[in-house]
């Protein structure tokens, strides 16, 4: 399999804090990537490190086989996506979906704009009654919608997503995790997701690496978590830990 | 037993500018001193009813009810004033996020001292000591360090365990903590949870868990409520979930991914009408 995204000892200092210590990951074509570890343990900055939006230290990333230089160029911010944990935050509270779809649109000189924007809409299962809305007039799980029509309107190849679903209730996260899964279907995306939920992991991913302190604890294959196959005393821990509350 | 908390047909109603908004609609329950559950969607009326309770609707609200209760006092004629003296001191509620929910240009330390001593007449030395043995019940390993330290200094499971030492203080008989670990990582959620419910059980305390986790307040309590748009749709003991009859309870509970069953694509709440009737 031809590996899509490839990171290599990878280095974020803020600084004087090392938020990686230098982390490696192969992600092939079509494949889903699972990074899980408690807060602080850089699974956000290791995305964001790719996403190009915190500096690196030292270490490479390689994108379709290319090695990404310090100024990536226009092609690497079409082909690589991230949808953002809080769809309060991420969307644009003065703007309206459809202008919010634009933009992308117009950077990246995509004709036919009008078209796209429709088909995003129905794709995302939004329909065109939500385009001229803002997005205080959405709930949660519609704003994640509009933010994943927007991460695919400019047909990206790799799809990061940080937290997709933790800030919406059960029965939305399944609804926008069943529409993850679609897309990824249906385009043959790469992804590389982060979540502290490890059930939301093994059910979308692929294999996973499991992250603390700024650095890989293991790597695994998803499916080793449902028969408990765990080397390292941290996954252990977690995989408890989702198992809910118990009385000692 | 007799019950701590007796509500009978609480409503609570929002007027807006296109119409009254029922965010909750006849709620009724008791609560002994034990743990309960209030489980439920955004939008639910799961936190309302506990707003309702510790008196903290909004002032454009409109509450009725045909009883509520605490220990033998009913809130709905209670004067402002000594609904006051109740909050906090007989009656506590823990918040979601310590970032939010702390003052955070006050010590750890004075926050504390201050509702100790808001409810309770104890002078300085006294105060300090009694909060540096609560921060210490609520497992922070250097409580007096952690007294002069600033809500931003520390963390997300610090700060709730913070929170739950400046409720605790003036031993209160009734909880309600309303989502109190859904800010922290699971590891640390546990953790929180071990001292709530170590503290609940030592002191008698009854608790109303307000969260929209199924699981994991089937898990802690000892009798869970399920809300829909409003209303209470299941009541059931919590070792009973898996036998929920109510299609939403149901629901909720397949919706989630589970680590050891492959089910692709997610079964989704298929929501009917009636369930809100």
């Amino acid at each position: 399999m031809t590996s899509m995204l490839r990171v290599d000892q990878v280095k974020v200092v803020f600084d004087h804090f090392r938020a990686l210590r230098g982390v490696s990951l192969d992600v092939a074509q079509g494949e889903s990537f699972g990074l899980v570890g408690e807060s602080g343990s850089g699974k956000s900055t290791l995305l964001r490190a790719i996403a190009g939006l915190v500096p690196v230290a030292s270490g490479k990333i390689a994108v379709g086989g290319q090695v990404l230089g310090r100024k990536r160029d226009k092609e690497f911010y079409r082909k690589v996506q991230m949808v953002f944990q809080d769809p309060y935050g991420s969307l644009h509270p003065r703007q309206t979906v459809d202008r919010l779809l634009q933009e992308p649109l117009a950077i990246h000189g995509f004709p036919d704009g009008e078209q796209r924007i429709r088909r995003a809409l129905d794709e995302v299962g939004l329909g065109s009654g939500f385009r001229f809305r803002y997005s205080h007039q959405l709930s949660g799980g519609q704003r994640q919608r509009v933010a994943i029509a927007r991460a695919l309107i400019v047909e990206p190849s790799i799809l990061l997503l940080d937290e997709p679903t933790s800030a919406l209730d059960a029965s939305v996260q399944a609804e926008v995790l069943n529409l993850l899964e679609q897309v990824r279907r249906d385009r043959k995306l790469t992804f590389l997701m982060v979540s502290h939920d490890l059930a939301v992991i093994a059910h979308m991913c692929e294999r996973l690496m499991v992250m603390q302190n700024g650095e890989a604890v293991e790597s695994l294959a998803a499916s080793a978590l449902g028969t408990r196959d765990v080397s390292q005393d941290y996954t252990r821990r977690l995989l408890k830990a989702s198992e809910g509350f118990v009385r000692t | 037993m007799s019950a701590l908390l007796e509500i009978e047909d609480l409503r609570v109603t929002f007027p807006t500018r296109t119409g009254v908004i029922e965010a909750v609609r006849g709620v009724s329950f008791s609560l002994g001193r034990e743990r309960l559950g209030i489980v439920g969607e955004s939008g639910s009326g799961k936190s309302q009813t506990g707003r309702a309770i510790m008196g903290l609707t909004p002032p454009q609200a409109r509450i009725s009810a045909a009883k509520l209760s605490f220990d033998g006092v009913d809130l709905r004629s209670l004067p402002a004033k000594q609904r006051r003296a109740l909050r906090g001191n007989r009656i506590a509620m823990i918040l979601q996020d310590p970032k939010y929910s702390l003052d955070p240009v006050m010590t750890i330390g004075r926050q504390i001292v201050e509702t100790l001593r808001t409810h309770e007449k104890v002078g300085n030395a006294e105060a300090r000591e009694r909060t540096l043995q609560m921060l210490e019940a609520v497992q922070i390993r250097d409580p007096k360090r952690v007294f002069d330290l600033h809500p931003h200094e520390v963390s997300g499971g610090m700060g709730q365990r913070a929170m739950i030492a400046m409720m605790l203080i003036a031993n209160p008989e009734l909880m309600i903590a309303d989502e109190p670990t859904s800010a922290l990582d699971v590891t640390v959620q546990l953790d929180v949870l071990n001292i709530l419910d170590r503290l609940v059980a030592d002191r008698g305390m009854g608790l109303i868990f307000i969260s929209h986790d199924l699981r994991l307040v089937s898990s802690f309590c000892d009798r869970v409520i399920v809300m829909y748009a409003g209303k209470v749709v299941e009541e059931l003991k919590a070792s009973d979930l898996g036998r929920a009859e109510h299609p939403y309870t149901r629901g909720l509970l397949d919706c989630m991914p589970r680590i050891d069953a492959d089910r692709h694509p997610l079964p989704v709440l298929d929501r009917k009408p009636e369930w809100a009737a």
